[in-house]
């Protein structure tokens, strides 16, 4: 088995076609894979469809996001379970190219989002949930009612590659999270042909991790990174608190 | 002259949703004004605090200086984590959502109806929209309160007979808190809880768009 250590974020991401699907974990700052968005951005697929809990740049200081990738004309389409900010003063900057069409999305409820991840990482082809039920997100669409309660049909979501972002990882793949890093990556990971890691800490040797303690085993992961000091890597930032 | 700002400020508006928690509930809070109920003192009350990211048992805002930069709350502000907290992936939180263990759920909006209705992730005239984990929240929390401004920024009334914006799930609303005072949806009009210092019902009643029911001085479920 050859390794699953790549050198840098350029060479994980080198094999990304034009039309991929690209799922990024991530939960405002924890576990988002800004490194490999960065290395996304540098690589420059396009017609991509990228999968991720929002689009980016609601937050200051903007890091690398889909937004980004938006901007540069990579992106197809977007699957989010924010479009949009929810207050009219804050404009997102994927806004605009959503409004003028350049850009198509589909808007997710955020559970939805993660069960239909963790539907196509566990070959479960669709699934009905009471959320959006009664909404504008449920027009038209196939509803069942069971056991006296009406639910919405949500199909699985699996992707080519998923970016996860991990506090520690062994090499073969097993991965720690640290806190609320873990969010959507797990999820992402059981749901892609490929799933690309840049990890906090060293890589450690294979074995290193307490099986008992492994979030997400080694068996979903293909390529592992470790993140380079600043400023040659991207870290987490304090957020600048704005007065809303 | 009523004015937008009068009444209850800000975390005020929280206190009083929070003193609602009962103790040992497991309560969400959402984004902007429902995250400072976490700074509210109720005493010994033992709340477990969960967050959609699959944080279980926050605590405060982290002090300046002592951020873990990597554990955050729905709102991304770093908060710091309680004795017997926990943290689970998405998927797992939000089971935990759909699988009816949130005992309230504390949301912002930008409409109430007098039905439960609620409506707070489409702007009017929007193309996109910002769900988050409203709608799971809303369709599967044991309870759904509320946390906005009586008024709009041109003066329009946010509690309202039927909503004109897209619904986030219909007829959940418990119960509203605005800087005026504390609500009921009571299917054919507002129950009036609580007024907030200053406030007349003469007021409330120019600025609301149902009918106002009754001015009862405690709603159930009143915490102690």
């Amino acid at each position: 088995m050859g390794t699953k250590q790549y050198a840098s974020f350029r060479e994980a991401v080198a094999d990304i076609p034009d039309g991929a699907t690209v799922a990024f974990g991530g939960f405002a700052m924890p576990g988002t894979p800004f490194n490999l968005i960065k290395a996304l951005a540098e690589h420059g697929a396009k017609n991509l469809t990228l999968i991720a809990n929002t689009t980016g740049g609601a937050q200051q200081p903007r890091m690398p996001d889909i937004g980004l990738l938006v901007e540069q004309g990579q992106v197809r389409k977007v699957i989010c379970a924010f479009t949009a900010a929810t207050r009219a003063s804050d404009v997102l900057p994927f806004t605009r190219y959503y409004e003028t069409g350049e850009v198509e999305a589909e808007l997710v409820p955020q559970g939805t989002l993660a069960e239909r991840l963790r539907a196509a990482g566990a070959g479960i082809p669709a699934f009905y949930t009471p959320t959006a039920v009664g909404t504008e997100l449920a027009a038209g669409r196939e509803t069942r009612v069971i056991k006296g309660r009406e639910y919405l049909l949500e199909y699985a979501l699996p992707v080519d590659f998923a970016f996860l972002r991990a506090c520690r990882a062994d090499a073969f793949g097993n991965l720690q999270f640290h806190r609320s890093q873990r969010n959507f990556n797990p999820l992402m990971a059981m749901a892609a042909h490929v799933a690309i890691v840049e990890v906090d800490e060293d890589i450690l040797p294979t074995g290193a991790i307490d099986p008992d303690q492994v979030h997400t085993p080694g068996i979903f992961i293909h390529r592992l990174v470790k993140v380079p000091p600043s400023p040659d890597g991207i870290w987490p930032i304090r957020r600048q608190e704005r007065r809303r | 002259m009523s004015d937008a700002t009068k009444g209850w400020g800000r975390q005020q508006m929280a206190d009083r949703i929070a003193h609602e928690f009962q103790d040992g509930w497991i309560v969400n809070l959402g984004v902007g004004m429902p995250t400072l109920c976490s700074n509210t003192d109720i005493g010994d009350r033992h709340i477990i605090y969960h967050s959609e990211n699959g944080v279980i048992g926050y605590g405060p805002i982290a002090p300046a200086g002592q951020e873990d930069l990597n554990l955050v709350n729905a709102g991304g502000q770093n908060v710091t984590l309680n004795p017997g907290a926990a943290v689970v992936h998405h998927a797992d939180s939000f089971a935990i959502i759909r699988g009816g263990r949130i005992d309230v759920t504390v949301l912002g909006a930008y409409e109430v109806a007098e039905n439960g209705d609620f409506a707070n992730w489409k702007l009017a005239g929007a193309k996109g929209g910002g769900i988050g984990g409203a709608m799971d929240l809303a369709a599967c929390a044991k309870r759904v309160f509320v946390i906005m401004e009586h008024l709009t920024r041109d003066g329009r009334p946010r509690l309202v007979q039927r909503c004109a914006l897209p619904v986030t799930a219909p007829g959940v609303v418990k119960l509203v808190a605005t800087n005026w005072g504390l609500f009921e949806p009571a299917g054919e009009g507002f129950r009036v809880c609580e007024l907030a210092p200053g406030i007349t019902l003469d007021e409330v009643r120019a600025a609301t768009g149902g009918a106002l029911l009754a001015w009862l001085r405690h709603c159930e479920p009143k915490a102690k």
